[in-house]
């Protein structure tokens, strides 16, 4: 027989769906600011191998002359980014959620199999609780991102007032290079996220709005 | 006779509890995501701003970078000072971003001079060798440009707290604003005091130990590390003090009018 099994509390989706929209406009506003200053590459013995952001690029998502605009957006969002990862935060440390979140001392061990697993290399998965030990490793690596995409982004913000900050993430100008990263990096977990969704299949997406699993029992 | 009209309540089948949850959730899920992306095109389409000290913003996000402003302005203190460097670290090649408002060839150094208005009517006209009496301040610290880039820099001249206090211009200074601009008007801004008034913004005329080149600002330009580039207005030709924000620049093309550090 079916039976409904909870899986993740209002908040958490909430939360979870707030930020999507809100790190999507935080990026994109993003572009506009960096496009001002592009000047990161990766280059790799003398040679050119990424130009953030080739022209294509560019023309292709209307980005350049839009600073202002850009500054704009991104010093509005940023407070609903920031107070909603608060939010998310506060949540899961009091409900206790974050039982099922961090990682524990078995999580790098066992994330190793649940990927050797999911490239098809080993058949069988640790046993787990509502997260696997890879995404308890990913889960909890996108808040500290989050949290370290505040705190550079404020050292760029105003790295005056708070220049201490600014002088913690290596100064002002490695401070814009280490948020740029960080901004790779969401948009890498967001198409390994959603690849993994998919594969995932319906269940586990329908815990993610409705917040139950169904299962056989 | 009375009759008890029982309520009965259906026991729904986990199947059925399946298919309402579903229901439920997802329906709010669309309704709220469309209601964002609705309030999103209107973010995206809202009205500009009606063209005044400040011009260019859209009227919400205007209104959201003068919120931003008055909170990080409780923030600011004059303890608050940025970093200093070695003086071997400033650049030799010092970038050179923009020439609104110096542009004209036939500036002449010599007979400029710097009007600062004072009282109601009165106009102090200050020449560079008056200038160069005051106490001189030499700063090394990273300029920073809107555009991302930063570059450590060498300027030294007279702190503007310095230039106040000597031209006795106290009762200005307790006003709320004060504003620059080039000796031609094309380029100009607008400061709050506080920010004037920090120990490290000065009028300077020297960088890297040598008078400040034309490209700079010569003979006498601002510098003033609370803000970005914008505002370090080049080559100044007049000072005045108000209690309106005084126009400003880029300001009128869609930026933050405080663009504080």
């Amino acid at each position: 027989m079916k039976i409904i099994k909870e899986k993740h509390p209002l908040l958490t989706r909430w939360t979870h769906w707030v930020n999507f929209p809100l790190l999507a406009i935080m990026i994109w506003s993003g572009l506009l600011i960096y496009w001002a200053n592009d000047v990161y590459t990766i280059t790799i013995a003398g040679h050119r191998i990424i130009r953030f952001f080739p022209d294509w690029f560019n023309t292709l998502l209307n980005i350049p002359q839009r600073l202002a605009e850009g500054m704009a957006f991104h010093f509005f969002f940023m407070w609903f980014f920031f107070l909603n990862g608060l939010f998310y935060v506060g949540y899961t440390l009091i409900s206790g959620q974050w039982r099922s979140l961090l990682p524990n001392k078995h999580s790098l061990r066992d994330a190793w199999q649940v990927m050797l697993h999911d490239l098809h290399i080993r058949k069988t998965l640790p046993t787990q609780g509502k997260y696997n030990a890879a995404q308890r490793i990913a889960y909890t690596a996108i808040i500290l991102m989050g949290a370290g995409s505040i705190i550079t982004g404020l050292a760029i913000y105003k790295p005056v007032q708070f220049s201490w900050l600014c002088w913690l993430c290596g100064g002002y100008h490695f401070a814009r290079i280490l948020h740029f990263t960080l901004t790779i990096g969401y948009v890498l977990f967001f198409f390994i996220h959603v690849v993994q969704v998919i594969i995932a299949g319906w269940n586990n997406f329908r815990a993610m709005v409705a917040g139950f699993d169904v299962v056989e029992e | 006779m009375k009759t008890y009209k029982k309520k009965v309540r259906k026991v729904l089948t986990p199947e059925q509890k399946i298919k309402r949850r579903n229901f439920i959730s997802f329906l709010t899920f669309f309704v709220l995501g469309g209601a964002a992306f609705g309030g999103w095109k209107w973010l995206l389409h809202a009205p500009e701003e009606t063209p005044g000290v400040t011009a260019g913003a859209s009227k919400p996000l205007r209104r959201a970078l003068n919120k931003s402003e008055l909170f990080f302005r409780n923030l600011f203190s004059h303890k608050h000072l940025a970093r200093t460097y070695p003086i071997d670290r400033a650049a030799t090649d010092v970038r050179v971003n923009g020439d609104i408002g110096i542009e004209d060839e036939d500036f002449d150094q010599d007979n400029w001079r710097l009007s600062v208005a004072r009282g109601k009517k009165e106009i102090l006209s200050v020449n560079m060798a008056d200038i160069r009496q005051l106490p001189k301040t030499e700063i090394v610290f990273d300029f920073k440009c809107v555009e991302g880039w930063d570059q450590i820099q060498h300027w030294a001249g007279v702190r503007l707290t310095d230039f106040i206090a000597h031209y006795k211009l106290l009762e200005e200074a307790k006003m709320q604003y004060v504003g620059m601009a080039t000796p031609n008007g094309e380029y100009y801004v607008g400061l709050d005091m506080e920010s004037a008034l920090h120990p490290q913004t000065i009028l300077a005329y020297e960088m890297n130990g040598q008078p400040v080149t034309p490209e700079h600002g010569a003979p006498l330009r601002l510098i003033i590390p609370v803000k970005y580039g914008i505002k370090n207005l080049k080559r100044i030709g007049t000072i005045s003090f108000s209690n309106q924000r005084p126009p400003d620049y880029w300001a009128e093309q869609g930026y933050d009018y405080y663009s504080g550090l």
